[in-house]
């Protein structure tokens, strides 16, 4: 008797688990018929230079989107990103005015990092739900760059512009060092949770905040590093952006996180917290950003690229919860 | 208009309800098969069976939670089809599952007649439901008071408005599934009495329990499953406990479970709780030496859970003092109690105890995860080393590891709780419910492992709902009582003077 059990116990799992799967990778078997598409309906996307502009293309969504990620998996949203990301870029350039464009770009991200704590500690704190609290953080920050400009855009000193446009400066094979700076940072927190206790934390905060306090797990500080992240990512991002700019400014990539969290969801990664992965927000990215490239390749009205975007955000989501859904069921 | 339809639906008699070869399959694997049986107006029908015997199954086809692959379902001769939920309410059967489909917020006269209020227009009638609602109050005897909130109302008194609820729509079929499993002594009462009274007036009630003589107190006839397969349906006067858990297990079962071994009288105290009191509990002291197995028993709300969860740090404590052996641990502090070899398997493995969604692996390598790292980088070998170690100490067969917890049955859920603790084996194991919702085997299981973990020195607090439980494993007994520890008694106890202890 207790082995037919135990029989069965195994079949079943190994079936649901082998569903999973197939949805598991449903998106990036999307990502790659878009390309296989792409490549045959134009001759000019599998081009050097088209490939070069997309992936630089998903520079900004991208690091914005990998803290998102780590944000989503323990169970918070951070709608502060893209303020956080401004008032870092307009640090980053007073900065770079005072300590040179190195010491800029490191401060700028410290900047991020740090407001990014302050997020996750007064979330924390008050315990109001992450995406009011963060909300309002992002009306502050915002409020706050506009208080540090004056309203107007700053831009480092004349001969700085130089080495401040350091982000766009093709380097391996046409490749942009932003595009860079985005696999750094896909690798850095991709190892980070899938490699360490860290990761795991995050993880298990998301998965169920209460059995992981009570596994002795700081569920608070998770959260506010995962802010802290967020941020730094932001900030990051900010700096790419200012360095295509060669300016920086107060208003700069509003909404730009929610395009982010579309990309994180897109890819797989569950909103309801506790599970996902950076490899399916990196693919989550470049499924939003070759969509656009297509749109522009085969001459599409653009006005249309939302409805697609939008319907894919729809789909990824209701894959989503029919999946907690089935296992709920059991 | 509703109150009319209502109306006459009170009058009609309940259906004969006939099962033909009833059988249910998921994917390949039959969870019930050939069920057949019929079911008369007023009658109290007791389903009965191990975990995963196919009770649950059954009721939910008769409640149109999902449809049965095989066989048909007669309504007094006539075939029906239960597509959905709302197909068998239309039908007059109503399906009170254990988590009650209410809405907190709102209040009761609202959620007695959730989404069918009477209406002129879309304009709310609210006095005709208020006087069906007290016309429906008087019938069952329930005394609840219609403007309170859901949420003020005690798990009892929600499954009453669930009653209620099933009235209101007509329904003279009930099925109840453990419907008892969450209540304290005077709901259980409360509610059975209430089964009766329905009975009596021609509603027929199925009902499905883990409790034997509470189903040998109530039904008329029975029903045993095992593995999907209808064991016996007969009348219930002919058999008692003994012989319904053989016809549930398929064997005869021995004692469940041995006894402790004997604490050294000269054993050190391991943990010493001194005065310890929050809004639920109030200077509650108790030693506990090492090997010994002290058992918490008192009826639901007495303040068990809120003692082992505030003397672990998980719930505030506002006075009081927790030591282990010398050393005093820092109050309202998980991390301070797990560094002094504190650990807890909490009440709810669902709420409290498990990461669902993430491998078993993940779930019992958490607490103890700072200690397989280089640089917060996870040793893998040295982790897949210690998972495995503790799954075979607590009896988990299969290859587990990787499966996501959410999928394991009830026991092995239960045994991964205890497997997280024992990779760094406590000092002090604190233990709330140590097997609810697990079938037979799995319990005798987690009995001996409690048991061994004793004998090998650990010093163990258990808790539970199931008197006989705690009296059969526990050394010595602590009777809780409105947050205080009202008696101690040693395991000579019988089960009646604990009850007195925990009533009076």
């Amino acid at each position: 008797m207790k082995t037919e059990t135990l029989a069965v116990d195994a079949t079943t799992t190994s079936k649901r688990r082998s569903r999973v799967n197939l949805t598991d990778f449903g998106v990036l078997g999307g990502l790659l018929i878009i390309i296989i598409y792409l490549s045959l309906a134009t001759n000019t996307f599998l081009t050097q230079p088209n490939l070069v502009n997309l992936l630089d293309q998903a520079v900004v969504i991208g690091l914005i989107a990998v803290g998102a990620t780590i944000c989503i998996i323990s169970g918070v949203f951070d709608l502060s990103a893209s303020a956080n990301l401004a008032i870092s870029a307009i640090a980053g350039v007073y900065f770079t005015q005072m300590f040179g464009v190195t010491l800029g770009f490191l401060l700028a991200i410290l900047t991020g990092a740090v407001l990014g704590a302050i997020t996750g500690l007064l979330i924390s704190l008050t315990r109001v739900h992450s995406f009011i609290g963060s909300l309002a953080m992002s009306i502050i920050y915002r409020g706050l760059a506009v208080v540090l400009t004056g309203g107007a855009i700053v831009a480092p000193l004349a001969d700085q512009l130089e080495g401040f446009r350091v982000w766009t400066r093709p380097v391996l094979g046409g490749v942009t060092a932003g595009t860079l700076l985005f696999i750094v940072a896909l690798v850095i927190f991709g190892i980070v949770l899938w490699k360490t206790t860290y990761g795991r934390r995050v993880y298990a905060v998301g998965g169920n905040m209460e059995a992981a306090r009570l596994s002795g797990v700081r569920t608070n500080l998770v959260h506010i590093s995962a802010f802290a992240i967020s941020g730094l990512c932001s900030a990051a991002a900010g700096m790419v952006l200012a360095s295509r700019a060669g300016s920086a400014q107060p208003a700069m990539a509003t909404g730009l996180e929610l395009m982010a969290i579309a990309a994180v969801v897109i890819g797989g990664t569950s909103i309801m917290g506790g599970s996902g992965a950076i490899w399916r927000t990196a693919v989550g990215v470049l499924v939003l950003t070759v969509i656009a490239n297509g749109f522009n390749l085969l001459g599409w009205d653009t006005t249309y690229q939302q409805v697609v975007t939008g319907l894919l955000i729809l789909l990824a989501v209701a894959a989503d919860s029919l999946l907690v859904r089935r296992l709920k069921r059991t | 208009m509703t109150t009319q339809r209502t109306a006459e639906a009170t009058a009609v008699q309940a259906p004969t309800i006939e099962l033909q070869s009833v059988g249910k399959r998921y994917g390949g694997i039959s969870v019930l098969r050939d069920v057949s049986l019929t079911i008369r107006p007023g009658e109290i029908h007791g389903l009965l069976g191990e975990n995963g015997a196919g009770k649950s199954t059954l009721l939910k086809i008769l409640g149109g939670v999902i449809a049965a692959d095989d066989g048909t379902v007669l309504l007094d001769d006539k075939p029906v089809r239960l597509g959905s939920p709302r197909d068998a309410i239309e039908t007059g059967i109503s399906l009170i599952a254990q988590e009650l489909a209410l809405v907190p917020d709102r209040s009761v006269l609202e959620n007695i007649f959730l989404g069918q209020w009477a209406n002129v227009a879309g304009l709310t009638n609210e006095r005709a439901d208020r006087e069906h609602a007290e016309r429906l109050l008087e019938e069952t005897g329930f005394e609840l008071d219609l403007n309170a909130p859901v949420s003020s109302l005690s798990l009892g008194q929600g499954q009453q408005v669930e009653i209620l609820k099933a009235l209101a729509r007509g329904s003279r079929v009930l099925c109840l599934d453990e419907p008892t499993a969450a209540l304290g002594e005077t709901d259980t009462e409360n509610l059975i009495r209430v089964i009766r009274q329905l009975a009596a007036k021609g509603t027929t009630i199925i009902i499905v329990s883990h409790f034997l003589d509470e189903i040998l107190a109530i039904a008329d006839r029975i029903t045993v499953l095992r593995d999907g397969n209808q064991i016996i349906t007969d009348e219930a006067s002919g058999y008692d406990a003994q012989k319904l858990v053989s016809l549930m297990v398929g064997r005869e079962v021995e004692a469940l479970s041995r006894s402790p071994e004997p604490v050294a009288a000269d054993a050190e105290v391991v943990l010493r709780v001194k005065g310890l009191s929050n809004h639920r509990i109030s200077d509650v002291s108790f030693e506990v030496r090492r090997g010994e197995i002290l058992g918490l028993a008192g009826l639901m709300g007495s303040g068990r859970s809120e003692t082992l969860n505030s003397i672990f740090g998980g719930d505030r404590a506002t006075s009081g003092e927790v030591w282990i052996r010398d050393r005093r641990v820092k109050r309202n502090s998980v991390r301070a109690s797990i560094r002094n070899r504190l650990a807890l398997v909490p009440e709810s493995r669902k709420d409290q105890g498990l990461v669902l969604g993430r491998a078993a692996s993940d779930n019992i390598a958490l607490p103890s995860l700072g200690e397989r790292q280089i640089f917060s980088f996870i040793r893998t070998k040295l982790e897949r080393a210690a998972v495995a170690h503790v799954i075979q100490l607590v009896d988990i067969r299969g290859r587990v590891q990787h499966v996501n917890v959410g999928e394991l049955s009830g026991g092995n859920q239960q045994k991964v709780l205890f497997a997280k603790w024992l990779v760094d084996p406590p000092e002090v194991l604190l233990i709330d419910e140590p097997t609810r919702g697990v079938d037979v085997a799995a319990k005798a299981n987690i009995h001996n492992l409690i048991l061994e973990l004793a004998a090998a020195g650990t010093a163990v607090v258990v808790a539970s709902s199931e008197l006989e439980e705690v009296l059969s494993i526990s050394h010595r007994l602590a009777v809780m009582k409105q947050g205080r520890i009202v008696a101690e008694l040693d395991r000579t106890a019988t089960p009646d003077e604990v009850m007195t202890a925990a009533f009076l």
